[in-house]
């Protein structure tokens, strides 16, 4: 079984939960941006939540299929057509040998997902099939898709299909152009003055068209550093510290100007202050946010993140129920 | 003593916790993050999934499902107690010798393609500009101060398996050096590289801001695990190694590289106790029975 590649779209690439544990040899955990959008297709093509998918950014790719395949195309909303005729989203899709599936313009956010039962499956790599582009391992050949690629598709897998056939409404992640993002202040934010964390928390920041799987880049009205004399190795902008580890979501700004979150495929650790983090719950919601994206940080409390999280397990739960 | 007598605790989110062990970098608060790393990771913890030491600092990430943060944050302390009371503060390590070819054609033409608006010194190279920072006569002056004494790795990331290297030296003989002014989009793979008083190895090709020295000539990233020195795994390098640099001209270079080609190269390598009191008493002393264990192969 295969998914031939006709066209690979801007960056497609492998993906599933990520590759936890190698964070300490500076491989990031990579995996599918929007962790949850991916699960719901894996839940309706009838896969576990762990196997590979298809991650599209902005242009998908134009697959043919080489047998017989059960997809779903769920994510950021997209125009699905399969031999042409349009299709749906959130929904479990019967692919025939030698059909073709293609996509249409996108509608909102920047990723959707492509899953098909069985998995895409390539070799699993420290665990994961996911790209890790830099570092030229996990997914197809360790890079984005190219055209004529043939990329492996699983077996069945021995449980049948669920009954769930759509994934309803209310169940579907929301893509929106005005976003609250919840952080938590911490790590190095007694660097900011009030000012500035002032301006971190009450202004309106706005996403840039500098965003990708490493880290998300917004511009506002910048903030403000105390005054400080540098420590040794640390750099001579007050927005530098030693050189430390990056907390996945940590918020960082060098030179006070332009917050940048880092995503899933971000570099593990480098020289500048992180402030903030956003908490795992939301890591999705930035994943779906297009440039142009309204967003405002607010902050939580570590019980409320933790609250939050237990909220979204309720919801993934009741999804593979 | 620049550490603090007691670390800093904070939260990364739900799923980190920071530990910054002193604000500036120095070999006893590495030493710290790397020993509460150890042992964090001999206790081997439910919920605990990934311990990156850092340079004075140390980033744990855990899953508060199955380990409330409160409780981590508990162990944390208590280990970093006993890692502060320990009398003997000795690592169990190797010394690695990385051959370098220093003012490489390669890092050249990359730095060339970076000066305006980019870099400091226009004139010049990176090498000369290292070299003036530190009121070294010259570039080879700077070459040496930089290969004759080893250096530790104190941290490994940025990407994957990018050693971050401190100079086993005094203070007063730390190399600093600016980072670019802004980044580089393109780094040769192997770089030598220098950001404030560290060194670095770029594994692999890709931005950078660090100021480029030369070319170490055998891969420490090996994704298809080829050469006998990544048997085990890709990565080459973990914290508390010992690295000697070794200057070598295009000749030996090219020889070490048909050696990687024909899979046949392995890095000289020799194992060390790594005495920190020992090292800090006497820095000058201390590097020549490091070297000994490297000579003695």
């Amino acid at each position: 079984m295969a998914f031939e590649i006709r066209e690979p779209g801007l960056s497609t690439t492998v993906q599933d939960q990520g590759r936890i544990g190698y964070y300490r040899y500076g491989i990031p955990q990579g995996g599918a941006m929007d962790q949850y959008s991916a699960s719901l297709g894996n839940r309706l093509v009838g896969n576990t939540p762990a196997e590979a998918v298809l991650e599209c950014t902005y242009i998908g790719p134009r697959v043919v299929t080489t047998t017989d395949a059960i997809v779903a195309v769920t994510g950021a909303p997209v125009d699905v057509f399969i031999n042409g005729m349009p299709a749906p989203q959130y929904a479990r899709l019967a692919l025939a040998a030698g059909d073709e599936l293609r996509f249409g313009v996108i509608q909102g956010g920047t990723k959707y997902f492509i899953a098909v039962h069985g998995g895409i499956d390539v070799p699993s790599v420290l665990g994961s099939r996911s790209t890790y582009p830099i570092g030229a391992i996990g997914g197809f050949e360790g890079r984005a898709l190219a055209a004529n690629d043939v990329l492996p598709v699983g077996a069945p897998i021995d449980n049948g299909l669920p009954v769930l056939a759509t994934i309803a409404e209310e169940d579907r992640p929301v893509f929106s152009r005005d976003v609250s993002v919840r952080v938590m202040l911490g790590l190095y934010d007694h660097h900011l003055s009030q000012e500035g964390i002032d301006n971190l928390l009450n202004a309106e920041w706005t996403l840039t068209p500098v965003a990708d799987r490493m880290g998300l880049r917004y511009s506002g009205p910048g903030v403000q550093w105390r005054e400080r004399e540098q420590p040794f190795g640390a750099g001579q902008d007050p927005s530098n510290i030693v050189d430390a580890g990056y907390a996945v979501g940590s918020i960082q700004i060098p030179g006070g100007t332009q917050p940048i979150i880092l995503h899933r495929d971000a570099v593990s650790g480098g020289g500048y202050a992180m402030v903030a983090t956003v908490i795992s719950t939301d890591m999705d919601l930035v994943a779906r946010c297009a440039p142009g994206t309204k967003t405002r940080f607010v902050a939580v409390t570590m019980d409320q993140a933790l609250e939050a999280r237990h909220e979204h397990a309720a919801q993934v739960a009741k999804i593979w129920s | 003593m620049t550490q603090q007598s007691q670390a800093r605790y904070t939260w990364g989110g739900d799923e980190f916790l920071f530990i910054e062990i002193a604000e500036g970098m120095s070999l006893e608060a590495n030493f710290i993050s790397n020993s509460i790393a150890n042992a964090l990771e001999a206790k081997a913890l439910d919920g605990v999934i990934d311990i990156c030491p850092a340079n004075a600092s140390l980033l744990i990430r855990f899953n508060p499902d199955t380990l409330p943060p409160a409780e981590l944050e508990q162990v944390a302390r208590s280990l970093e107690a006993e890692v502060r009371a320990s009398t003997r503060q000795v690592l169990e390590t190797r010394i690695v010798e990385i051959p370098v070819w220093y003012n490489d054609p390669y890092t050249n033409e990359t730095g060339a393609r970076f000066r305006a608006g980019y870099h400091q010194r226009p004139e010049g190279n990176d090498l000369d500009y290292a070299a003036e920072v530190n009121n070294l006569a010259d570039a080879a002056e700077f070459i040496k101060r930089h290969h004759e004494s080893p250096w530790l790795v104190s941290m490994v990331g940025f990407v994957a398996g990018l050693p971050f290297l401190y100079q086993l030296v005094d203070r007063e003989h730390q190399l600093e050096v600016p980072k670019y002014l802004s980044p580089r989009t393109d780094t040769p793979a192997l770089t030598i590289g220098h950001g404030g008083c560290f060194s670095c190895i770029y594994s692999v090709r890709g931005a950078g801001g660090y100021q480029m020295f030369g070319v170490a000539a055998a891969p420490i990233f090996d994704p298809g695990q080829e050469l006998a020195d990544f048997a085990d795994f890709m990565v080459f390098f973990k914290p508390g190694d010992i690295v000697k640099f070794k200057p070598v001209d295009e000749a030996e270079y090219k020889r070490i590289q048909a050696e990687v080609e024909a899979g046949t190269f392995t890095y000289r390598q020799a194992p060390v106790s790594f005495d920190l009191a020992a090292a800090l008493a006497d820095p000058e002393g201390y590097k020549a029975t490091l070297l000994e264990a490297l000579n003695g192969i």
